[in-house]
Parts: structure tokens; sequence; C-alpha cells
């Protein structure tokens, strides 16, 4: 952890002039002035960042995920469809290890990090986790905690706050989660005392701040209103240039809209995976097309 | 995806279709005299609803009447002897010069141990059953047992501490056999206030804290425990409150009715207030009764007021959680 300043201050931004211009109106923009999303980076050709591979997923007795295979690449949105109970939730608490937190749950196959299998054998979850952070449905900060607590929460509780950085780092999650400008003033108030977007973005800035390679959210926008839903999706793709972001919503127009990748699941079963512009406007499969156009679901 | 539930349960269109037909009325609810009975203010069903309010209404109030009787007795016949002198003295064989304070300091020593004993087994067995424990046979068998040990009458648990902690362990009539067995008396209320209290902290904080990569022990302790801590509180002082009332345990393990001197150690022989009354009702003379009743007014202050902080400790964690 002691790079993690240099870390923080360096932006690497493979190809990202886009980005730029979005980060730049980042917080402004309404979301009717967002229909036009920017071009898409072109298709690099690299090792994938994340990889599921033959991955199954039981409560209980019940099997919600069939040998799903597919690979996510570093750096982009990769979003993930589908109707409810479909599995997608559980397919994203696997990539991070938090499926097996429930009581009864269990998961069998491989899911890859850089080419390491987080399932293989003497891997610890915890560490796991701290390299993919993830955000919830519901805004969750911890209600005893004031804001500059909440976005330092995961690095007091693992032990790694040195304090000397303290301020530092909890000052850069805040303005990558966008929320800097809104609490730099009552950062001692507490984190619920904030309205449901802010929190939702705290939340963001909690998980950014432990410095995660990879983010999940878990349909982070379904709790908020369409402004705070815009603000959300904008700071995905500001986040995306440094942190491979992957997404679960039941919103095809939020996935058509922040998403680089898009997989469809039905049954627990990976039906199509693939660019999203192509996933919506020319699908393979009769079945997501069956879904995209609002056949059922 | 899902197929709608149709047949007639939960349909209440079929339902008030039928109910209508045995009535004949048509289906406006005007019967065959004309006038609409549908909103009707007369008849039994509210003749009915009355009652049920009076029935309840005595239910709250008689209750409090025979408390509020019992007090004011109490403390008519106790008020005379409520002095300094009375709860600064030892036990007298005259009833004048008698006090409480051996039997009140030996109860703060016994509750004090055990509220150190209770607390950290029910505690830690509360965390292992909620946090840790898996759900199954093997847990609701544990959960019945520790309801129902809950509901042992105290003498038996008074019985159990005589045979383990005086004899087997050879503890003797000490304040640490009585505090022993007194903790196991509470034991139960302990775990089961302190499960729920773990069960009201939302499972979302849980996830929260082991997705940012903190330890399962880690999260318990920072972040679980700190919000169920007032629940675990408002608990252990209720089983606190409840020790402290204890009497038919403490007189099978041996505490003492008479003793002039305070508890000088763990081995030391001891009596508390619940034993000092018991010891003066059963006198005949009326001093001593009188004696009883301020006994008894102190003892239901001390209750009162443990029983006051958890209810102040309570709406203070009802209000953070709001």
């Amino acid at each position: 952890m002691t790079e993690l300043a240099p870390q923080l201050l360096s932006v690497p931004s493979p190809s990202a002039t886009p980005v730029e211009d979005r980060k730049a109106s980042n917080g402004a923009t309404l979301p009717s002035a967002r229909i036009e999303r920017p071009a898409r980076r072109e298709q690099m050709e690299e090792s994938p960042k994340l990889t599921a591979e033959e991955l199954s997923a039981w409560f209980g007795a019940k099997q919600v995920l069939q040998r799903v295979s597919l690979a996510i690449p570093a750096n982009r949105v990769t979003a993930i469809i589908g109707p409810s109970g479909c599995g997608k939730s559980t397919l994203l608490r696997c990539f991070n290890r938090m499926h097996e937190t429930v009581t009864g749950a269990r998961a069998t196959g491989k899911v890859r990090l850089d080419g390491q299998d987080i399932y293989a054998r003497g891997v610890d979850p915890v560490l796991i986790r701290r390299q993919i952070g993830m955000v919830f449905q519901k805004p969750n900060p911890f209600p005893s905690m004031s804001i500059r607590d909440n976005v330092l929460s995961g690095l007091r509780l693992t032990g790694l706050l040195k304090r000397e950085l303290a301020e530092g780092i909890m000052e850069r999650a805040l303005i990558q989660a966008a929320l800097w400008e809104e609490v730099q003033d009552r950062l001692s108030e507490p984190g619920i005392s904030l309205s449901g977007g802010q929190q939702q973005r705290l939340c963001i800035a909690r998980a950014l701040a432990v410095e995660p390679e990879v983010l999940l959210m878990d349909e982070p926008c379904s709790a908020l209103d369409p402004i705070a839903t815009a603000r959300i999706e904008d700071l995905m793709h500001s986040l995306s240039d440094r942190y491979t972001i992957v997404i679960v919503t039941h919103n095809m127009q939020q996935a058509a809209r922040v998403s680089d990748q898009t997989a469809f699941l039905l049954m627990g079963e990976l039906v199509e995976f693939g660019a999203t512009d192509q996933l919506f406007t020319s699908p393979h499969d009769v079945r997501t097309e069956d879904y995209i156009t609002g056949k059922f679901g | 995806m899902s197929t709608w539930n149709h047949n007639g349960k939960g349909d209440p269109g079929s339902r008030s279709a039928r109910r209508n037909n045995g009535r004949q009325t048509d289906p406006m609810g005007v019967n065959r005299t004309g006038r609409s009975d549908r909103f009707d203010a007369r008849g039994w069903r509210r003749i009915g609803e009355k009652l049920f309010v009076w029935a309840c209404l005595a239910a709250v109030f008689i209750p409090l009447l025979m408390l509020a009787c019992l007090l004011g007795d109490v403390i008519i016949d106790g008020i005379g002897r409520l002095s300094w002198g009375f709860l600064t003295s030892p036990p007298s064989r005259r009833a004048g010069s008698a006090g409480i304070l051996t039997a009140m300091v030996g109860s703060l020593y016994l509750v004090g141990l055990t509220a150190a004993l209770a607390l950290p087994l029910g505690v830690g067995a509360a965390i292992y059953l909620e946090e840790y424990g898996r759900r199954g046979r093997l847990s609701s068998f544990i959960e019945t047992n520790i309801s129902n040990l809950a509901g042992v009458p105290s003498v038996i648990y008074g019985l159990l501490g005589l045979g383990i902690f005086v004899r087997a362990l050879g503890m003797g009539r000490s304040l640490a056999a009585g505090a022993c067995t007194l903790a196991l008396l509470v034991l139960p209320i302990v775990i089961m206030a302190s499960r729920e209290a773990l069960r009201t902290v939302p499972y979302a904080l849980r996830e929260a804290s082991y997705a940012l990569g903190v330890t399962r022990w880690r999260t318990i302790r920072s972040v679980v425990l700190p919000m169920a801590l007032p629940g675990i509180l408002t608990g252990a002082i209720l089983s606190i409150s409840r020790a402290m009332g204890e009497t038919a345990p403490l007189i099978v393990v041996g505490a003492l009715a008479y003793i002039s001197f305070l508890p000088r150690g763990l081995d030391s022989p001891y009596s508390a207030l619940p034993i000092q009354i018991f010891n003066w009702v059963s006198r005949p003379q009326q001093e001593f009764l009188d004696n009883a009743a301020a006994g008894i007014v102190v003892l239901m202050a001390v209750l009162l007021a443990l029983n006051a902080v958890a209810i102040l400790l309570r709406n203070r964690y009802q209000r953070r959680l709001d």
C-alpha cells in the first residue's frame, strides 16, 4: 500500500480522449444531454481482466448459474442484463466471492482475475474483495460513521490506513466519486444525512478508497431518481479509464447507455455476450432479441 | 415467466358475489325493505366492538391498580424506617437499629460478579449462534433449549448451583458460588436479548463491510457490535435486575440472613437484599415487618432505576436506527 498515493495521482488513460470529454462535462450534464454517447474505444487485443470459466452457482439445491463462461475486458464497462431471477446478481457476486457469504450458497468453476483463479485452494476471499470492490443496489453507508469515516472505513477496518495519507486518500476518493464538491464542508456529518444519490456516490467513494482494480455494481441506480442515476452513469464512464467496471442492471436503456460489452443472462444461462452496439442492434440469439424488444421479462 | 393465480382464494370478487347471493341483496347492497344497510352504524357488531375496547381497558388498569396498591402499602409501612441510618447500618437483633448495609453491599457485589460472568459468555454465545453458527437442526435445537432454560424455575438453578459450585467445585457458601449460580440463571436471558439485538443490524451493512475486504471478525467487532450494543445493554440490564431480585436460588446456595460484616473476597460469606427482606418478613414483630417494607422500597427503587436506564438506552437506539 506504500505506492498507493502515486497510483492515485498518475491517471493512466490509455486511449481516452472521449472520456476526457465526459469528465469535463461530468456533474453538469442533464439526462437529456447524454443521449449521444462517446465513440467507443477501440477494442484492444489484450488479455481480459476477469474471466469466468464454467461457472455454476447454487443456493442450497437450487442451481442459479449454469456453466457460465465469459471474459471481461480491462478498463471497460461491462453490463449484465436479464429478467428478474436470471442469476445476474449471483454472477456478479461470484466475481468477488461474495456469493458464498450467504448460508447455503456455493459455486463451482473458475473465475480468473488477471489469469489467477480466485476460487483456487488457498486463496483468501477477503484479499480478493480488496481487489474487486462492490457497490450494492441500496446505498448502505455505515450509519454510525461520518462521511469522512465512511470513505476511509475500508482501509481502517482492514488495518491498512496510514494516518498521514488519510486526508489525501479521502479527498481523492470523493473527487473520483464526483461527491467532493457537495460534501467538502460537511465531512464530519453522518453519512446517512446525505440524499439517496449522494449516499450511493459515498458508497462508490468508499469502494474506491481501498484501490480495487475491478468495481462491481449491483443495480446501483435502481433505488435512485433519474438525475441521481444520470450522475452515477457519468461516473461509470469517467471511472472506466482506471477501473474495470461490471454493472448488473434490469434497465436495458441503462445498459445501452453506459456499457461497452453486454452479457444477456436467462435462467442462469449466458445466452449472448458481445459488444453492446451489436447486441442491442443485431443480436445473434432469438431469445436476446425477444428480450430486448420487450416480448418477455 | 410467471403464471397468475386465479383460483378462488385471495380473489375478492368471487367471494363477495357469493355473499350477496346468500343475503338476497342486489349488487348495490340494498335489501328487500329498500333501505341501504351497507353502512348501517347500529347492530351487534358495534356493541361487540365497544365491549372489546372496555375489556382491553380493564386489562390495562386492573394490574396497574394492583401494583399501585402494593406499592402504596409498602411505602406507607416502610417510609418511617427509611433513613440514612437504615441504609448504612448492618442488621441487628433490635429492629430499630437494624439496617441493610451488608445486604445491599452483598447484592451489589453479587450483581456485579454475575454481570462479569454472564455478559461475556452470553454475548459470545449470541455472536456465535447469530454470526457463525449454521442454520440447521442443531441450531434450532439449541435455540429451543435456550428459551426453555429461560423458563426453568429459579429454585432449580439454586439446586444446580448447590450441586456444582457449592459442593462439587468446593466453593462453599461463598459470594463466588452465589454469583455463578445467578450467572447461569440469567445467561439465557442475555443470550436471547443479544441475539435479538444482533438480528436488528441490517445484513446490508455486513455485506458492505465484507465487500471492502474486511474480515468477518473485524466486521462483527467494528460494524455489527457497535450497532447492536444498546440492544445488548438493554438485555444485560434487564437480566441484572432479574438477578438482583432473585431470592430462591440464593437461599439454596446458602446466602446468610444475618451477617454483620461486608464481603471481603470471592470466598467470603454474603447476604443479599431479597434474603434480608425474606428474613425480616418471617419475623412476628411489627417493627421487623416495617424494616422489610423499607427494604422492599429500596430494592424496588434500585430495580426501577435499572429498568429506566434500559428504557432510555432502547429509545436512544431506536432513534439512531430511524
